[in-house]
């Protein structure tokens, strides 16, 4: 027994080294993703977050047809960077809902101007309340919501031209 | 001098991109009248997780949605939601991850009972040692 206890210093500093080893070839995932995929979307009414598009319910999604739920802010880079991916999605025929958070109707018109406007919806969320009720912790994240109203998929960050196909993918399977 | 200060100004110089222009939320930074409704907000705030900032609670937190959140937090508890509701509400849609108060998850019981075991493992050397020096 004494002579195996010898060996537990050693044993005990090789198991850290492999433990920091092991989170040194493979990072840390900080992605958060929502709870709710797979369930309703919950009950929101926003009011119009541009000038040139109706505002936004959670009762406008149940209507027997996929649609995207894209949250962004006109202050967050990323959302410019994706938004030609949005305007492609709009292209192959997906219809585009948005929650603008934190945002003022001026800005939110500007940034559209500028980037183009692939929604047909847009609520504003000034107090990130209704982001907070989708479990969606930043800026941009689009939401895949299928006919019934549920969230059939949740994308964290920026859609890049090589997530386009993806995305297509999953609102052609969320009938 | 005058490069030290613009070293400093840019120091303190928060990112404008990174945060947006609006306001905080209005009882983001402000307390509740009712100072028993405060402490149960405050008690809340300190066991919830920020987003943004992952390794800081909403309390302490300077990002934009941890303001909102206090500022939801409040809202409802002046409106008589019970902290644990609410606690619940957000662990329903962000996991026990938003939790800065570790959980009583099967998955923890390793870290409550690590105290346990390291002070029986240095309760059991200790009267090894006492035995030794018994027989010497």
């Amino acid at each position: 027994m004494r002579k195996l206890l010898i060996w537990l210093p050693l044993a005990l500093f090789l198991a850290f080294i492999g433990l920091f080893a092991s989170g040194l070839f493979q990072p840390d995932d900080r992605i958060i993703h929502s709870r709710l995929v797979g369930q309703s979307l919950p009950s929101f009414t926003l009011p119009a977050g541009a000038s040139d598009r109706p505002g936004l319910s959670s009762a406008q999604f149940a209507t027997g047809k996929p649609r995207l739920l894209n949250i962004f802010a006109s202050w967050c880079v990323p959302c410019a960077a994706e938004a030609p991916q949005l305007m492609a999605l709009k292209a192959a025929g997906v219809e585009i809902d948005a929650i603008a958070i934190r945002d003022a109707r001026p800005d939110v018109d500007a940034f559209l101007a500028r980037y183009g406007n692939p929604y047909a919806r847009i609520g504003l969320d000034a107090r990130s309340g209704v982001q907070i009720a989708l479990g969606s912790s930043g800026v941009p994240e689009t939401f895949v919501v299928d006919g019934k109203g549920r969230i059939a998929y949740q994308h964290i960050g920026d859609i890049r031209a090589d997530d386009v196909a993806m995305i297509l993918d999953r609102v052609r399977k969320a009938q | 001098m005058k490069p030290f200060l613009a070293l400093l100004l840019a120091i303190l110089a928060t990112p404008l991109a990174a945060q947006t222009a609006l306001p905080p939320a209005p009882w983001a930074d402000r307390q509740i009248p009712d100072a028993r409704q405060e402490r149960e907000a405050k008690a809340l705030m300190e066991t919830i997780r920020c987003l943004t900032c992952q390794s800081q609670s909403i309390a302490d937190s300077n990002a934009s949605m941890a303001g909102d959140m206090r500022s939801q937090i409040r809202e409802r508890i002046m409106a008589g939601e019970r902290p644990d509701a609410i606690r619940s509400w957000l662990i329903a849609r962000y996991g026990d991850w938003v939790s800065y108060e570790p959980t009583a998850a099967p998955i923890l019981w390793p870290l409550w009972a690590a105290p346990l075991l390291l002070l029986s493992l240095g309760l059991l050397l200790l009267r090894g040692r006492i035995k030794r020096r018994r027989r010497q």
